[in-house]
């Protein structure tokens, strides 16, 4: 998608590749999701929020969750994703390294991938959840881009 | 920040006065001229972001650490009153619920320490589940989840962790009254299953330090502090659950702001009118989540006893206070010779009640509330107390830590975590830490200089400079 992104190049520091990435904030971090679709763009923007806990190459598909929710509100269907991602890996104890996101109209049905936590996966941060601040969900020339700031 | 519209009223209160764009109260921010232009310009937008909502008293004020938060900047606190439509916001509590620190005080010295410090060290970090993924021995039922958000850290220590002593010195005296648990979704305690006692990640941390100087001879003995002293710090907050009881009434009273009327300025300062359905239970959740910070730094205070038992068996830690520092509560102040009764929001910031204040412990009253100032794991914390000029000039708050000049990011970018380790080391300061990127992240020298901020606290009148404290031993999540 670089090659026609509307949006500004993500800098090689800040990114996991062209189309997830961080942005910076004083107490936390901001996460950036890139795609085709807002759902692509979402998927991206969780791979950028667990890379923070764990690289995704270290992490198997061992284990896989569902989680389902109703939303109008772009920008909040993203914090609502994200924070549903959250807990559940959270409460199954889980690092995560794959998502996938399907929509109709406002119904929201997604998947994550990922394995136990073990002594092998090296510890990142715990990211407790995502937030309202720098929320946006935008659509350019065929492109979406998601971002928020998560609290770690 | 550009401090072009701002007027110095002294070298320590600068202040935008209202008139215009829907700004309700004054903004002032307390800090030295060089603080103020280390901080972003977000912080100012955000505090008059603050100074817009309805309801609010006074002022919308930040602390000398202030920093760029979500919604209310960190280091914000403002007071609102429900009889003129106040409100109560997720966003200016922030997600972790009570967030606070838990100084215990020894009968060590730092010359008993250093020989076993290592060993203590290793001992801390073995005990002390810290860290993303880690999760603590401790397992409730939905039931006794119940009896803890009620509870607090009375909870905790009926369940022997701890002793009934501890209580007198912890705000509230261990337990929040109006908390309702069942304000509290099945999920956020689902999340705080396998996470009692534990420290959590960020700038969450065990620290054992050293006294290394006295400012108030007087405060010190009343707290029982002296040079040479070793002295513990546990910051840490409710956990999962805090964040999830943030994250759940953010999105709900985001849609509620719209339909009370409520115009917001930035989403993330979604809040509801106090006396509303959603607002009350709000307070009851946010008071349940107050309620599990306590009890989590209670059983982390007996862990830290156990620890030290094992490597140093003649220790004995005593709880010296516990403050938390991401709250809103009901307070009674004065406001232009009248007592009212506000909601004050503290986020980021400390209560820091003066002499002679009812909710101060009788062993402290004569000197006010203790007030303590976390820093980095490279330079030092300080203990404060309260004074009665901050009653009137930030309705009895201060600073709550060095508060943070560089943005994580920036921090991933300047140093590495294991070079850190090793540095702090070879300056006789032990990190032990699960994470490395955690370390880089949390470096010394991605947080404002601690000294600054303690100094312009005192000056602006907020609390008075009691001890210094140097880290010896650090547990890093």
């Amino acid at each position: 998608m670089s090659d026609r992104s509307p949006f500004p190049a993500i800098p090689p520091g800040a990114s996991l590749d062209e189309n997830a990435g961080y942005f910076a904030h004083d107490a936390d971090i901001g996460v950036v999701g890139r795609g085709a679709t807002v759902e692509e763009a979402f998927v991206n923007c969780a791979r950028a929020v667990f890379a923070i806990s764990a690289s995704p190459a270290a992490v198997q598909e061992v284990e896989r969750f569902e989680v389902e929710f109703e939303e109008d509100d772009l920008e909040l269907a993203l914090v609502t994703w994200l924070n549903l991602l959250l807990p559940e890996a959270r409460c199954r104890g889980l690092a995560l390294c794959r998502f996938a996101l399907e929509r109709d109209g406002q119904r929201w049905h997604g998947a994550a991938w990922g394995e136990p936590w073990r002594p092998g996966i090296e510890r990142g941060v715990e990211v407790k959840g995502a937030t309202l601040t720098m929320l946006s969900v935008r659509q350019a020339d065929g492109a979406w881009e998601a971002r928020c700031v998560v609290d770690v | 920040m550009n401090t072009s519209q701002l007027h110095q009223d002294t070298p320590y209160r600068w202040t935008l006065a209202p008139g215009k764009d829907e700004q309700r109260a004054p903004v002032v921010l307390y800090a030295s001229r060089g603080l103020l232009e280390g901080m972003d310009d977000k912080v100012l937008e955000q505090a008059l972001n603050v100074a817009r909502l309805p309801g609010i008293v006074g002022a919308s004020m930040t602390m000398p650490d202030a920093h760029w938060g979500y919604g209310f900047p960190i280091g914000g606190v403002a007071a609102f009153d429900a009889e003129q439509g106040g409100i109560v916001s997720a966003g200016g509590v922030g997600f972790d619920i009570s967030c606070g620190i838990r100084c215990l005080r020894t009968n060590l010295t730092g010359e008993e320490l250093a020989p076993r410090a290592r060993e203590l060290a290793d001992t801390l970090f073995r005990r002390i589940p810290a860290g993303v993924g880690e999760e603590g021995a401790l397992r409730l039922s939905m039931s006794e989840l119940d009896e803890m958000l009620a509870g607090g850290a009375a909870w905790a220590v009926a369940r022997g962790f701890g002793s009934a002593g501890d209580l007198e010195f912890i705000e509230e005296h261990g337990t929040m009254r109006g908390a309702v648990p069942a304000y509290v979704s099945d999920l956020a305690k689902r999340r705080q299953h396998g996470e009692m006692g534990t420290l959590g990640s960020g700038n969450h941390y065990l620290e054992v330090q050293v006294v290394e100087r006295i400012f108030d001879a007087a405060a010190a003995k009343a707290f029982g502090l002296r040079e040479g002293q070793v002295v513990v710090s546990i910051h840490c907050g409710s956990r999962g659950l805090g964040h999830q009881i943030g994250t759940e009434f953010l999105v709900s009273m985001a849609k509620a702001a719209a339909a009370a009327g409520i115009h917001l300025p930035d989403r993330e300062l979604a809040c509801a009118p106090i006396r509303s359905e959603i607002g009350q239970r709000y307070l009851g959740a946010m008071r349940a989540g107050i309620n599990c910070a306590l009890a989590n730094r209670q059983i982390l205070t007996h862990l830290a006893r156990e620890s030290f038992a094992e490597v140093l068996p003649q220790s004995r830690l005593e709880t010296l206070y516990d403050v938390s520092h991401n709250t809103c509560k009901a307070e009674t102040h004065v406001v232009e010779g009248r007592k009212r009764e506000l909601y004050v929001h503290r986020k980021g910031a400390t209560r820091a009640f003066g002499p002679g204040h009812p909710e101060v412990p009788a062993p402290y009253r004569a000197v006010g509330q203790p007030v303590i100032i976390g820093g980095s794991m490279g330079t030092g914390s300080y203990i404060l107390c309260g004074t009665a000029e901050s009653e009137q000039a930030a309705f009895s708050s201060a600073s709550h830590g060095a508060g943070r000049s560089m943005s994580r990011h920036q921090a991933l970018k300047q140093w590495s975590g294991r070079q850190l380790v090793d540095e702090l080391a070879a300056r006789g300061i032990l990190i032990r830490t699960r994470s490395m990127r955690g370390a880089a992240e949390e470096a010394p020298g991605a947080y404002k200089d601690v000294d600054d901020v303690a100094e312009a606290t005192e000056k602006a009148g907020l609390a008075r400079r009691v001890a210094l404290v140097r880290p010896k031993v650090c547990v890093k999540g």
